[in-house]
């Protein structure tokens, strides 16, 4: 449980540490058992952003669960500074692949969810709250529905929802997913700015190899069928990020990097029939083609 | 530019709505016309129908007595009375079931083997166990409406994502809190779903239940019209009753849109 009360709003607190020793994750169909996650060692450090990319159905959003707490490891270890993870915790928030804000409650309510079932005074919650939803750009939009909102306005509500209650270590799977491409920069953009002004730990998934070296100090590629580490790639571009970095010449040597890394784990989920690899392929071999033109 | 092209649409609106609404007058005059033919060339069968004027007549004679009034309260009644007591027993019924498995697979089996029974067929048991004709009738009322809520209810909690409830208890709630704040909104949109359907169902069990066991009530008035000949009375109850079901339809209905905002779009 964390409910400190910082000085700042978006405190710059204590935040944690996860370390993954030996992950495996087995589920037992009818008659087969499937190895989803395969021995995954590797460690989220504290206060670092670390994405993890690999083909669809590796795995990522399984690997999420198990450090969320919803879901339980057949064997190894998931430690959260040192203690193991046992069930859900406000420790660690989680915004979802597909949209998870509550449907019944206006953007307000959904903020402040968190701050009122842990207890925090009125007065402190209001104030959070309004500097949150300033922050995100929700101000004027706090007591519409999320189904009145567009996607991007949502996906920054859910971001809302999870950093008012400043938790050591935030969760991220692909929560940038069905967004128009500039609605998407923009969200990158806002991101990292706020994660260079807070700098939480963070746990983030995507597909998106430029908003993968964009975000993170550190890349993990995870194998396909089973799950293991394959890679992890430092990104040592520096910080602030911005959009022009895209074009510097470190950037796209680190991106080169990854697409031969992500290519090969690509063609086996392709080869295994997968729809999902398929568009990740497509994905990839434009930007490789992308890359040869450029140099 | 954009506010012109709203202009246009709302006028273009008004236009559409203006036609439809004559549309619809034109057709309930059709329909009278018809009926007045029917009866005056005498269609085979028909003979007995009355003209629309005694019809008329009989409803203004109808509106003047205090009888018929007293019919509509007692029936008005005996539908709260057993249709609350429904949603009383039922929602918690339904919310026990749909979240607890034990729960559910101790009473699941009976309930399913009493759920197909038309509540109708209730009727001679409900009258011989009731000590009054009263409490039988809002017993069959009841029974009317509880199982569609309760499979409604059940229906609306297993709908509810997996993902919401992951959210809640990630930012800190407990299960009095996802309880509260998750599940029972989360259902609301199948609950009042089971109240809208039950409302009709309640209804049907009523004016059966009002024409073989009932004193009073705007079924029983409708049998004894019969009882009396009195053709034109029949069609004045008739009509009543299709008023009375359709004013506690749209009463649930406005209820549904008061508790759940958010499904409002614009
Ligand atoms: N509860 C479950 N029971 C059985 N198999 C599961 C379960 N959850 C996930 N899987 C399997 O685990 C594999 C990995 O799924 P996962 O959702 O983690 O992929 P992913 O990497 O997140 O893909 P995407 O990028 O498309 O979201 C899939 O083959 C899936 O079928
Ligand atoms: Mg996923």
């Amino acid at each position: 449980m964390s409910n400190r009360n910082g000085e700042g709003v978006l405190s710059k607190g204590d935040f944690g540490e996860v370390r993954l020793e030996g992950v495996t994750k087995v589920y037992e169909k009818a008659d087969q058992s499937q190895r989803v996650l395969d021995e995954c060692t590797f460690s989220v450090e504290r206060g670092k952003l670390t994405v993890l990319m690999g083909p669809s159905g590796c795995g990522k959003t399984v690997l999420i669960n198990l450090v969320a707490g919803y879901e339980r490891p057949t064997s190894g270890r998931i430690l959260i500074d040192e203690s193991p993870v046992d069930g859900p915790g406000s420790d660690r928030l989680v915004v979802f692949q597909e949209t998870a804000l509550f449907p019944w409650m206006t953007v307000y309510s959904n903020v402040i969810f968190g701050c009122q079932v842990q207890g925090v005074s009125r007065g402190e919650t209001k104030e959070r709250a309004g500097h949150i939803l300033k922050k995100v750009g929700l101000y004027e939009f706090r007591d519409k529905y999320p189904s009145q909102l567009s996607g991007g306005m949502q996906r920054r509500a859910e971001l809302a929802r999870a950093m008012i209650n400043d938790p050591k270590i935030m969760i991220l799977d692909e929560p940038f997913r069905g967004l128009d491409a500039m609605t998407r920069q923009l969200m990158q953009e806002f991101y990292v700015g706020l994660f260079e002004e807070i700098g939480r730990t963070n746990l983030f998934v995507t597909h998106e190899i430029d908003e993968a070296i964009f975000l993170a100090d550190r890349v993990v590629i995870l194998t396909f069928q089973p799950g293991k580490v394959k890679a992890e790639i430092e990104i040592d571009l520096p910080r602030p990020r911005e959009f022009h970095m895209l074009a510097s010449p470190r950037f796209m040597e680190i991106r080169e990097q990854v697409i031969d890394l992500l290519y090969e784990e690509a063609s086996k989920a392709f080869a295994a029939g997968s729809k999902a690899a398929y568009d990740l392929m497509g994905a990839i071999v434009a930007r490789k083609g992308a890359c040869e033109k450029c140099e | 530019m954009e506010m012109i092209q709203e202009l246009r649409l709302k006028r273009e609106f008004k236009k559409v709505f203006n036609i439809r609404v004559l549309r619809g007058f034109l057709s309930i005059v059709m329909f009278v016309v018809l009926w007045q033919l029917v009866v005056f060339i005498k269609v085979p069968y028909l003979e007995n129908l009355p003209y629309p004027k005694d019809v008329a007549a009989g409803a203004a004679d109808a509106a003047g007595s205090r009888t018929y009034w007293f019919g509509w309260g007692i029936s008005l009644i005996r539908i709260f009375v057993g249709f609350i007591m429904a949603q009383l027993i039922g929602i918690p019924l339904g919310l026990a079931m749909g979240i607890s498995r034990t729960f559910k697979d101790f009473t699941f089996p009976v309930f399913e083997m009493l759920r197909p029974i038309p509540p109708i067929a209730w009727i001679p048991l409900a009258i011989l166990f009731w000590p009054t004709r009263e409490l039988s009738i809002y017993f069959l009322v009841f029974i009317g409406a509880f199982f569609i809520i309760v499979i409604n209810v059940i229906q609306g909690v297993s709908n509810i994502s997996v993902s919401l409830k992951w959210a809640a208890s990630s930012l800190g709630a407990r299960p009095k809190h996802i309880f509260w704040r998750i599940l029972v909104p989360g259902s609301l949109p199948s609950i009042i779903t089971g109240m809208t359907v039950g409302m009709g169902v309640t209804w049907n069990v009523l004016i059966a239940a009002e024409m073989i066991a009932g004193q009073g009530g705007l079924g029983r008035m409708t049998w004894e019209a019969y009882t009396n000949n009195n053709i034109p009375f029949i069609v004045v109850g008739m009509v009543s009753i299709g008023v009375a079901g359709y004013l506690c339809s749209t009463l649930v209905r406005w209820l549904g849109e008061k508790a759940m905002p958010w499904k409002k779009r614009f």
